[in-house]
C-alpha cells in the first residue's frame, strides 16, 4: 500500500514538473471552452443589415427601428441604389439588405398589401437562412403591432420555442462536447504516454525486476490521471456555468457518476494503447488519430449524426464519447434522471469491462 | 610451445530442485533468438557464478550480454535451456528472484525529472525497505553524490548518474547484483572508481555479475566469461586466460605501421597480425623462440625503418581475439 502511494506521488511529480503535460491538462480546457463558447459559435448575431428606406415614411421608419432594436442585427440605414447594393454584395461588404419601397405606409394602411425586398448573400446559406427567419419574425411582430387586434384574426400562428435552451445559447451544445474531448485527451493520451515513457527510458525494466506487482504499475499510472480528470471536470463545469452561463439542469451527482464511468473507459483505452506500443510518439499518435478524431466526428457535437450515412452511424456506436455526450446532454441540459440515461451508462460500463480485461490479460510481466 | 590446458566443457545437468546454494547464478544451455529465429542472440550458453564472486561478462557490442542479463533477471524467456538465480528457477520462481536481486540496466534508467533523493526514496520504497535500513551498504557511494541530493537526476554527470543508479540497485541489499555495462559512457576516472566500489561490495558478500565491452576492465574480475556472437568462448580467471595463451606474442612497430601490417600479413610465416594501439601484435606459425629476430629480419628485408620488436605478455584482448578466431587458430588443447 505504501509502495502504491509512493508510486502515485512519483506520477504527480512527473505531471507537475512537465510544462507540456500541465499545459494539456489545464490550458487545453480553457482554450477549448473559450474557442467553442465565443469564437467558433454557429449562432448568428450582430449581422450587418443595410436598410434602404426608399419610402421614408412613418411605418418604414418604425420597421427600421424595430429591426434596430433586435440583438441580431447591426442596422445601417443607407440610401443605396440597386446597382450600389449589388456591388456592395459582390465586394462582400454587406451580408443582407432590406429595401423598403416607396409608398410603404400607404400600401400598408390603404391597399392592405405591402411588399418588402430582402436580399441576402446566398453563398453563405446558414447566415442567409437565419437572416430570413429573423426578418420574417420581426416583420410578423411589426404587422401585428400595427393592426387593430380585431380587424384580422390570423388562422394559424406558429409559436416556436427552443426547448431546453430558450435563449438559443450555442455554448450549451459545446460544453458536453468539450468535456468528452478533454477527458478523452487527458485519460487516454496522457495515460498511455505515461506508461510508455517508462518503457522508453528503461525504468520499466527496473520496475519489473522489483517486488512491485507488474499490474499495479497500471493502477499506479491510472489513479493520478483519474484524479486529474476529475479536477478537470470540475474546472470545465465551473467555466461553463460562470463564464458561458450554461445551466446545469439535472443532478450534479448523476453527472459526476456518468463522468466517472467515462473516465474509466478512457483510462482503459489509454492503458490498452500503452500495452501495444513501445514509443511515446506512437502512443500519442494512436490516441490522437484513433480517438480524438472519432470523438470530434462521431460524437455529434459538431456534425449531426442524423445526417450521416448508415455505416457511419454504426461506427459512431463504437465511440465511447458518443454515449457520454448523449448522457451528459440529457442530464445537464434536459435535466433527465437515471431512468433516461441508464442505456448510455451501461454501454460505457460494458466498454470499460471489455477494454480492461483485454488490458490486464495482455499485460506483459516481462519485456517481450 | 603449446601449453597444456583443458577447456572444461560446462556439464550442467543440475536437476531443477537440487540447485547448489553456493552457486547463485547458473545458466544451463541457454539459447535465445529474435525475429522468429532469424537472429540468434544466445546459443547454448552455460556458466556458473559462485557465491561472493565478481564475475565479468566480457564481449563486444551485440555479443548477447544484455540478452543473457535479461534472461537471468527474468525479463526475457529463453527459447531453450534453464537458469537459476539464488536457487530459484528464472521462469517458475521469477517473483522470488525479483525480490532478491539488484539490477542496473545498460541504459541509465532512473527518473530524470526526479531528484537524487526522490529517486533513491522511490526505489527503496518499491523494494519494501527504506533508505536508512541498508544505508551502510551504500554510504560510501552515496556520500559522493550527497551534495547533489536535491538535483534532478537528469542534470547529473555520467559518473554521478551511474553512482546513483548503483545506489538504487543496492538499496534493498540484494544477494545478487546484475550490472549491465555499468561503465559504458563514463569517464576513465569514474570507471576506475566504479570498479573499486564493486570490490568493496564484493567484501560485503554480494555476488556480482557485471558485463563490459572494455577488455582492460576484465582483470578486475575474479573470473570472466568471454562472449561473442552469442557463444561463450571461455570461462576462467583473467590471469589463467592470458596465461593459457599458447604461443609467443610479439609487438612490432615501424615508421610506416600500415605498410608493416600489410607486409606481415602477406608473409607466410605469420599466423596472426592485428593492430593494437600504436603496435602490431604478431604470432608466428613455427615459433622456435627466435621470433623477435625473424620479424626484425623480415621487416628489414622489406625496407622498413625504425623497426622495434618485443616479446610481450598477452592481454585479455589478445586472448579474446585468438579465441574469437579459434576455428582457425588453436587456443589450448580444447581445440
Amino acid at each position: 500500500m505504501k509502495q502504491l502511494f509512493v508510486f502515485i506521488r512519483k506520477e504527480f511529480y512527473h505531471v507537475f514538473r512537465d510544462r507540456r503535460t500541465l499545459l494539456i491538462l489545464f490550458g487545453l480546457p480553457l482554450v477549448q471552452i473559450l474557442l467553442f463558447g465565443y469564437a467558433l459559435t454557429s449562432e448568428v448575431k450582430n449581422i450587418d443589415l443595410v436598410v434602404t428606406n426608399v419610402s421614408n415614411d412613418v411605418l418604414g421608419q418604425r420597421l427600421t427601428n424595430q429591426l434596430r432594436s433586435s440583438a441580431f442585427f447591426n442596422v445601417q440605414e443607407q440610401p443605396l441604389s440597386p446597382t450600389q447594393i449589388e456591388s456592395a454584395f459582390k465586394k462582400g461588404q454587406i451580408k443582407a439588405a432590406l429595401i423598403i419601397p416607396a409608398g410603404f405606409s400607404a400600401d400598408f394602411t390603404k391597399a392592405r398589401h405591402a411588399t418588402l425586398q430582402l436580399l441576402t448573400d446566398g453563398s453563405e446559406p446558414n447566415i442567409s437562412k437565419t437572416v430570413l427567419q429573423y426578418v420574417n419574425a420581426i416583420v410578423q411582430d411589426f404587422q401585428r403591432a400595427q393592426q387593430p387586434v380585431t380587424s384580422i384574426s390570423p388562422v394559424i400562428t406558429p409559436e416556436v420555442r427552443l426547448l431546453y435552451n430558450e435563449e438559443g445559447n450555442g455554448s450549451i451544445n459545446y460544453v458536453p462536447g468539450v468535456l468528452a474531448l478533454i477527458l478523452m485527451i487527458v485519460c487516454t493520451a496522457l495515460t498511455s504516454v505515461a506508461v510508455v515513457r517508462e518503457k522508453e527510458t528503461g525504468t520499466m525494466e527496473i520496475l519489473l525486476v522489483s517486488p512491485f506487482k507488474p499490474v499495479m504499475v497500471l493502477v499506479a499510472k491510472a489513479i493520478p490521471f483519474l484524479i486529474l480528470s476529475l479536477a478537470n471536470f470540475a474546472f470545465i463545469l465551473l467555466l461553463a456555468v460562470y463564464l458561458l452561463q450554461v445551466p446545469i439542469a439535472g443532478s450534479l451527482l448523476l453527472l459526476f457518476i456518468i463522468t466517472l464511468l467515462f473516465i474509466a473507459t478512457s483510462l482503459s483505452f489509454g492503458l490498452l494503447i500503452s500495452n501495444a506500443t513501445n514509443s511515446q510518439q506512437v502512443a500519442l499518435l494512436i490516441s490522437m488519430m484513433g480517438l480524438m478524431l472519432p470523438t470530434i466526428i462521431f460524437t455529434g457535437f459538431i456534425f449531426p449524426l442524423e445526417n450521416m450515412p448508415l455505416p457511419f452511424r454504426w461506427i459512431s456506436n463504437l465511440v465511447p464519447a458518443k454515449w457520454y455526450y448523449a448522457a451528459v446532454r440529457s442530464v445537464m441540459l434536459k435535466g433527465l434522471g437515471l431512468a433516461d440515461v441508464w442505456k448510455e451508462m451501461s454501454v460505457l460500463c460494458g466498454m470499460t469491462i471489455v477494454l480492461l480485461s483485454i488490458t490486464v490479460k495482455r499485460f506483459k510481466i516481462r519485456l517481450a | 610451445m603449446v601449453k597444456p590446458y583443458s577447456m572444461k566443457k560446462n556439464n550442467l545437468h543440475t536437476p531443477p530442485d537440487a540447485v547448489p546454494a553456493d552457486t547463485p547464478i547458473i545458466a544451463a544451455h541457454l539459447s535465445k533468438s529474435y525475429n522468429k529465429g532469424t537472429v540468434a542472440a544466445l546459443s547454448d550458453v552455460s556458466l556458473e557464478v559462485k557465491k561472493g564472486e565478481l564475475f565479468g561478462l566480457i564481449g563486444p557490442d551485440g555479443a548477447g550480454k544484455t540478452t543473457l542479463f535479461r534472461i537471468l533477471t527474468t525479463l526475457l524467456l529463453a527459447d531453450e535451456g534453464q537458469a537459476w538465480v539464488s536457487g530459484y528457477d528464472v521462469v517458475k520462481n521469477f517473483k522470488q528472484i525479483r525480490r532478491t536481486v539488484g539490477y542496473m540496466p545498460g541504459k541509465f534508467s532512473l527518473y530524470q525529472d526526479l531528484t537524487v533523493q526522490e529517486n533513491l526514496t522511490f526505489f527503496a520504497t518499491l523494494f519494501g525497505t527504506s533508505v536508512e535500513t541498508h544505508y551502510e551498504l551504500i554510504k560510501d557511494i552515496y556520500d559522493q553524490i550527497k551534495p547533489f541530493s536535491d538535483r534532478r537526476a537528469g542534470k547529473l554527470s555520467g559518473g554521478m548518474k551511474q553512482k546513483l543508479a548503483l545506489c538504487c540497485a543496492l538499496i534493498h541489499k540484494p544477494a545478487v547484483l546484475f550490472l549491465d555495462e555499468p561503465t559504458t559512457g563514463v569517464d576513465v576516472v569514474s570507471r576506475r572508481e566504479f570498479w573499486e566500489m564493486l570490490q568493496q561490495l564484493k567484501q560485503q558478500g554480494i555476488t556480482i555479475l557485471v558485463s563490459t565491452p572494455y577488455m582492460e576492465e576484465a582483470v578486475r574480475c575474479d573470473r570472466i566469461a568471454l562472449i561473442q556472437n552469442g557463444r561463450i568462448l571461455h570461462v576462467d580467471t583473467p590471469s589463467r586466460i592470458t596465461g593459457a595463451f599458447p604461443v609467443n606474442l610479439y609487438a612490432a612497430k615501424a615508421a610506416s605501421i600500415y605498410t608493416l601490417l600489410k607486409d606481415l600479413r602477406s608473409w607466410n610465416q605469420v599466423e596472426s597480425c592485428y593492430a593494437f594501439g600504436e603496435w602490431l601484435h604478431v604470432t608466428l606459425r613455427q615459433d622456435t623462440g627466435n621470433g623477435q629476430a625473424l620479424i626484425r629480419e623480415y621487416a628489414a628485408s622489406r625496407a622498413h625503418a625504425q623497426v622495434v620488436v618485443q616479446t610481450i605478455a598477452p592481454t585479455i584482448e589478445d586472448s579474446f581475439i585468438r579465441l574469437a578466431t579459434s576455428n582457425t587458430l588453436p587456443y589450448g588443447s580444447g581445440h
